[in-house]
């Protein structure tokens, strides 16, 4: 064809005159390298490693026994199902409407009144990550002047999050390293003394990095400070079921903060509790007055969804509605969930024994005391 | 009522120095609030919620607009009428209108549903074999830049979310640079600028007089510009008016970015899609390659391979050594970690599969060129359609000269309203067409919508 001959012919020129062309000095000279992630270093430095008596205790990522990987068989089932099908049209910017009623069921009750009246704004995101990233962004343009309260400490990415979503951030007390456990005390003064109507940031359940979680006594007395204080309460739920092995209980603190009529934001995520880490399939959902409030709430997060990544993967999200969609399925996932959260209760069961056992004069009751209630 | 004196204690407490609150009770659903007990019950929580310490903190947000291009398709869904077309979204159907799902794409999952791959994280710059792939796709398996490992790929959210990645780049580390677009152009491309915070301005491009290409007013405003300016082109298909520069004209433009010190920054969207063939489509960005100019890429392989929904795209950034190619690379995992952690898995085992397996990549070539030829014969058919209805001696000769998926018709808003409202045919505003979700069965009823609209409507 005329067009391919003249312009590789033209690239032939072009290439054997590069050996003379001066190249101009790098556009990117200046750009440093930057540092390795925290944790998803961990794994490259893992992988690098030659030792036959490797571990890899570094991200969060469900192994069985023998250390591998796990695909869930109710997933491996959905996707059986979903295969060849012609669900590859783009989505629309707010995502799979199945899969974020299932998501909204999961989180805030099957029956919730909420549901019923269509008083959540929601959209699917990209995992917990997105999900954060997509409330940050919006926190950012709406309520340009406000903070968002971390708790110390906190997983590594929620500082990039807000960050770069341009939110300054404060921290709020949260972990006693002398108890290894909550500092509950500190955590209800900061809640107190920041500015009324202040964004805090919670996680719902198996609270990542340390474990510790706050008592049911203590998430009602924290709800009934920050309804006081006028606070946001926005909740990033990355183990709904893993943490307990029920996914109904892990949901209890956002389901007290309902009660007492906090209207919540929430990240929700599937890539440990279904093991869908590399689909980046997650939920975010903004509880709002009434209707028509959620409805102009979720067209301002698809506003911002669609320059970013104009509408969200659908193979993870097709996953999740099969699943938790059908009867069979999700039962077959809640047997599952509850395996790979016994799992890990007994290996902190096991660890502490061995600890023990091997005559440590240190305490090591809080690896059981750490997310068991 | 006990709802009241929590509603009244409530508000007090807010306006109270915060140093005088105190919780020291720790039984259910009670707290003392400096002396006085309240009670927390499940109907007085709901009666509270219309204080003011409930009022929702979003209670000032307007509705957003719909989408103008994805909200084509919403509307059309909600049309009953039996005439509707929907030629909003680039999006290939086949003759009978349906969604197509590649046979090798079917292939490729079987395949992976066999394997019993596991759904592990990916690194944050994605599956390593598909990043090989796409660079080798884009410029050639034996291109000296790749070779010369100065080419910097990180896996990305299809085109918008690779864009976004590069949009992010340059607000990071070239502050102050702007970018140049084309008038028009794909309009989420205003968007991910906008929310980068990345600065932008327009350089002449469609004619209406020609229905063509503004060379002059092209290379004019390209010249303008201040040196350092990035420069953003499409590789192959133009969006939305499918009007590319002719091989001439690219050396040109090549010249003149390089002789202005700017930075090209290319999205290719239609690799294969254009005139059929995967490697005539790259010619442009190769030639930018060629020139020993550093240049971003942004692909995507949502038309390509259908893989709209899977979300697979990449970021490339060729520089001038492979020492600056790491260092880029790790600052666009640095952007993406906060966006999305790490991108999905799905689609790019497609990709690295049916690029990375001989007997499939053949295959997916034969569907490139069946896909791209259904639009050339579409194209043809309506070009046809439409001279031998209208009798006003227009010259329509440009729907044959434009190249993939789209057509601008040079129907303006009202002309394209027309369209919808009286011939329930769905479009873009600006009077771009998608010929991908047109058949030849179709061509009759079209060419009479588009005759009528521009000739008894301005």
């Amino acid at each position: 064809m005329a067009i391919r001959n003249s312009l590789s012919g033209q690239l032939l020129r072009r290439t054997s005159a590069v050996a003379e062309a001066r190249f101009m000095s790098s556009w990117f000279r200046s750009i440093e390298p930057a540092p390795k992630d925290p944790i998803l270093g961990v794994t490259e430095a893992f992988l690098a490693d030659q030792s036959p008596n490797k571990v890899n205790v570094g991200v969060g990522a469900y192994r069985d026994d023998n250390g591998k990987p796990v695909v869930l068989e109710c997933v491996r089932e959905a996707e059986r199902r979903i295969a060849g099908s012609q669900f590859m049209e783009y989505l629309p910017i707010g995502g799979s409407v199945k899969m974020v009623e299932e998501s909204l069921k999961l989180a805030y009750g099957e029956n919730s009144e909420f549901i019923k009246d269509k008083r959540i704004g929601a959209v699917q995101a990209l995992s917990g990550t997105g999900a954060c990233r997509l409330f940050a962004a919006f926190q950012h343009r709406f309520h340009p002047n406000s903070q968002i309260y971390i708790p110390v400490p906190t997983w590594a990415n929620h500082h990039n999050i807000w960050r770069d979503a341009g939110v300054p951030m404060k921290t709020f007390r949260y972990y006693h390293p002398e108890s290894r456990g909550l500092d509950f005390s500190g955590l209800m003064e900061d809640i107190k003394n920041a500015p009324d109507g202040s964004f805090f940031l919670l996680h719902a359940c198996a609270h990542n990095p340390t474990g510790v979680d706050p008592s049911e006594e203590q998430w009602r007395e924290i709800s009934s400070l920050i309804k006081v204080k006028g606070h946001f309460p926005f909740f990033d739920m990355a183990y709904q079921g893993f943490a307990s092995g029920d996914p109904a209980r892990d949901a209890k603190a956002i389901r007290i903060f309902l009660e007492d009529g906090h209207l919540i934001g929430l990240a929700q995520s599937y890539a440990k509790n279904m093991g869908l880490y590399g689909q980046r399939v997650g939920c975010l959902s903004v509880l709002c007055e009434d209707e028509k409030q959620a409805v102009a709430v979720k067209s301002q997060l698809q506003l911002l969804a669609r320059p970013m990544y104009s509408n969200p993967p659908v193979h993870g999200a097709l996953i999740v509605s099969t699943v938790l969609g059908d009867p069979e399925l999700k039962n077959l996932w809640l047997k599952e969930v509850k395996v790979m959260a016994d799992r890990i209760i007994g290996m902190r069961a096991t660890l502490r024994e061995n600890l023990e056992k091997l005559g440590s004069p240190l305490p090591w009751q809080h690896i059981t005391n750490q997310v068991s209630s | 009522m006990a709802s009241s004196s929590v509603l009244s204690v409530a508000t007090q407490c807010v306006s109270r120095n915060a140093s005088s609150l105190s919780i020291n009770e720790t039984h259910k659903g009670k707290a003392k609030l400096g002396g006085s007990t309240l009670r927390f019950s499940k109907s007085s929580g709901r009666i509270s919620m219309t204080v003011a310490v409930n009022v929702s903190r979003f209670e000032a947000i307007p509705m957003a607009p719909p989408d103008p291009i994805l909200g084509v398709s919403e509307a059309f869904r909600a049309d009953t009428s039996d005439a509707k077309l929907n030629l909003g979204v680039g999006a290939y159907r086949t003759e009978e209108l349906q969604p197509y799902v590649l046979n090798v794409v079917k292939k490729a999952e079987n395949l992976m549903l066999e394997r019993g791959d596991n759904k592990e994280y990916l690194p944050i710059e994605g599956l390593a074999a598909f990043n090989k792939a796409t660079a080798e796709l884009l410029l050639g398996a034996d291109n000296p830049a790749i070779k010369e490992q100065r080419v910097a790929t990180v896996q990305g959210l299809s085109g918008t979310g690779s864009l976004r990645l590069g949009a992010a780049l340059i607000e990071r580390y070239f502050p102050g640079a702007k970018v140049l677009i084309s008038a028009p152009t794909w309009g989420n491309h205003k968007n991910i600028f906008n929310d980068a915070r990345v600065p932008w301005s327009e350089y002449r491009y469609y004619d209406p007089r020609t229905v063509g290409l503004d060379f002059e007013g092209m290379i004019e405003d390209i010249k303008a510009a201040p040196e350092g300016t990035f420069v953003l082109l499409h590789g192959c298909a133009h969006n939305p008016t499918g009007i590319d520069p002719t091989p001439e004209q690219w050396e040109k433009i090549a010249d003149v970015i390089q002789q202005k010190n700017h930075i090209p920054f290319f999205d290719v969207a239609y690799q294969g899609f254009a005139s059929g063939s995967l490697d005539e489509d790259a010619a442009s960005v190769r030639l930018f390659v060629a020139c020993g100019m550093e240049v971003l890429v942004a692909q995507s392989y949502s038309k390509n391979l259908g893989l709209y929904a899977e979300r697979i795209g990449a970021m490339n950034v060729i520089s001038s050594s492979s020492e600056s190619a790491t260092r880029v690379k790790s600052q666009l995992k640095r952007l993406a970690r906060p966006m999305y952690s790490n991108p999905p898995v799905h689609g790019a085992k497609i990709v690295a599969n049916v690029v990375g397996t001989p007997a499939l990549f053949d295959e997916w070539k034969a569907e490139m060129e069946m896909m791209a030829g259904r639009i050339k014969n579409v194209r043809q058919k309506l070009y046809d359609s439409i001279s031998s209805k209208d009798k006003s001696g227009k010259d329509w000769s440009f729907i044959l000269k434009q190249i993939g998926m789209f057509s601008y018709t040079g129907l303006n808003k009202n002309q394209s309203d027309n369209m919808t409202n009286k011939w329930h045919v769905y479009m873009t505003k600006d009077g771009r067409i998608s010929l991908a979700g047109l058949s030849l069965a179709k061509c009759e009823y079209l060419a009479d919508a588009i005759i009528d609209s521009f000739h008894n409507v301005s």
